[in-house]
């Protein structure tokens, strides 16, 4: 066990961890941060999306002992300052993005990912960025169109390939 | 997954200090190796992270033209570094598994699994890359030695890989879209004197060469004549419920023809 500090959505918490314990283990457990899921465990849904250092791993393919010092953000920390949903987020519940919800956070933060790289992406990147982010509800039409609508673009009637 | 001690140390001879002492093992991005241990198929004392090394990531150019990428360096930086001056290669990079994975998943880890569906071993292979490590210098032809097998020696760590550049180069993923990885895939890279074709995701042998098509194709470098090769022998393919030895053996030639036409 040791202690791992890190700056969390702005502000700076600490908890503790094995070396074993995952980066969203320490969220969820540590700092009872629970917008993160886990939703496959193996490295191959997205569910567990968040942001390090900027860029987006899975949370649940990290330890977190390797990460103190770093800067995250999750779920939690995409609301805008008034506690109303952020752009992204609003988009989502606007264009119907999500059902059961259980994989929203993870497709948000990887949304979030891809517009800061490419703040108006072609319907094509959307799909291929949101790769690794896997719904069992929407068949991520929607999905689609809110990060389309989110991106301040033109939302198609029907999403084409 | 069992636990373990995390060790963190900042240069190369730390690292090697700490693999060289009993049960220890190397963690890149941990892409791989972190599902491996949860799945239990993989278990020590000691887990030395290699991410604090400054001096392993990161890109450059060599007195040779070659490109040097540091064996720490994710996927997504030679995405982004490489997308002008060795496309092909950039490319390669920006298709492995998703975003996410980009962001950890570095070449040294890569190389050193060798996994026979991985991308990066073709890549290497076709390229007539080095592998530098911390002790030795290691050319791709002698370093992948069959399913997940290198010429690494226990504790021996992937600092470098230099890749000279092509002519014209192009990699020809067919996906395996539940795992991202490739069915099959081939990299072509033709050189001056002389084209290399590297195919991964077929052999259980792992990352191979097709000779047959690297003499064709040094002869005439066109699509056109790897259609009339005869494609490789179906026996020692891998053969699973994705497909079977000889559709694999039949996408190695459609692969390859892809890759020629598309070569920048
Ligand atoms: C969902 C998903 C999709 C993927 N899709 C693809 C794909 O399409 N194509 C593909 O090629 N790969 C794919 N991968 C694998 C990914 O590329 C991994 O990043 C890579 O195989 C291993 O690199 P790593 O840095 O994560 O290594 P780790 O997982 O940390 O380590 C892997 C092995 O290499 C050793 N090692 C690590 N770094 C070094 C070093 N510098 N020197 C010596 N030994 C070292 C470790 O000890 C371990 O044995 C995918 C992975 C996931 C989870
Ligand atoms: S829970 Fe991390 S990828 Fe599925
Ligand atoms: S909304 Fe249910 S999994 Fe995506």
């Amino acid at each position: 066990m040791g202690k791992v500090t890190m700056t969390v959505n702005g502000k700076s918490r600490t908890a503790e961890a094995e070396g074993r314990t995952l980066l969203v283990e320490w969220l969820r457990e540590g700092l009872r941060l629970t917008g993160t899921h886990v939703g496959c465990d193996t490295s191959q849904c997205g569910a567990c999306v968040v942001h390090v250092d900027g860029a987006p791993v899975k949370a649940c393919t990290v330890l977190a002992q390797e990460l103190d010092g770093a800067e995250v953000r999750t779920i939690e920390g995409m609301a805008d300052a008034d506690g109303s949903l952020g752009t992204i987020q609003q988009a989502f519940q606007d264009y119907h993005g999500l059902q059961c919800g259980f994989c929203t956070p993870g497709m948000v933060m990887s949304a979030a990912s891809l517009l800061e790289e490419n703040p108006k992406p072609s319907e094509a990147e959307v799909r291929h960025y949101l790769e690794g982010n896997i719904c069992r509800c929407t068949g991520y039409h929607n999905i689609v169109k809110a990060v389309m609508a989110a991106s301040g673009q033109e939302v198609a009637p029907v999403a084409a390939e | 997954m069992y636990d373990f001690e995390l060790l963190k140390p900042a240069t190369i001879d730390e690292a090697a200090a700490m693999l060289a002492e009993g049960d220890a093992q190397a963690l890149g991005g941990g892409q791989t190796l972190i599902p491996t241990m949860k799945a239990r198929l993989a278990q020590m004392d000691r887990l030395v992270a290699l991410s604090g090394i400054d001096a392993i990531r990161g890109v450059c150019t060599d007195d040779d033209g070659r490109i040097c990428i540091g064996g720490g360096t994710s996927h997504a930086t030679v995405a982004r570094e490489y997308a002008k001056s060795y496309p092909a290669l950039a490319s390669l990079a920006g298709r492995i598994g998703d975003p996410a994975v980009r962001s950890r998943g570095t070449i040294g880890g890569s190389l050193a699994n060798n996994d026979p569906s991985a991308c990066y071993p073709a890549a290497a292979l076709a390229s007539n890359a080095t592998i530098v490590t911390n002790t030795r210098d290691i050319g791709a032809d002698d370093f992948f030695q069959g399913m997940f097998t290198t010429a690494l020696e226990e504790g021996e760590i992937i600092t470098e890989v230099r890749f000279p550049v092509p002519e014209k180069a192009a990699y020809e993923k067919f996906i395996q879209p539940a795992s991202r990885f490739p069915l099959v895939a081939v990299f072509v890279a033709k050189f001056a004197d002389g084209v290399r074709v590297a195919v991964t995701g077929a052999s259980s042998d792992g990352v191979f060469r097709w000779s047959e098509a690297e003499q064709a194709l040094s002869d005439d470098w066109s699509a056109d004549v790897v259609a009339g090769l005869a494609a490789p022998g179906a026996e020692g393919m891998i053969s699973d419920l994705h497909g079977d030895g000889a559709y694999r053996a039949h996408l190695v030639k459609v692969m390859t023809a892809r890759a020629v036409k598309g070569a920048v």
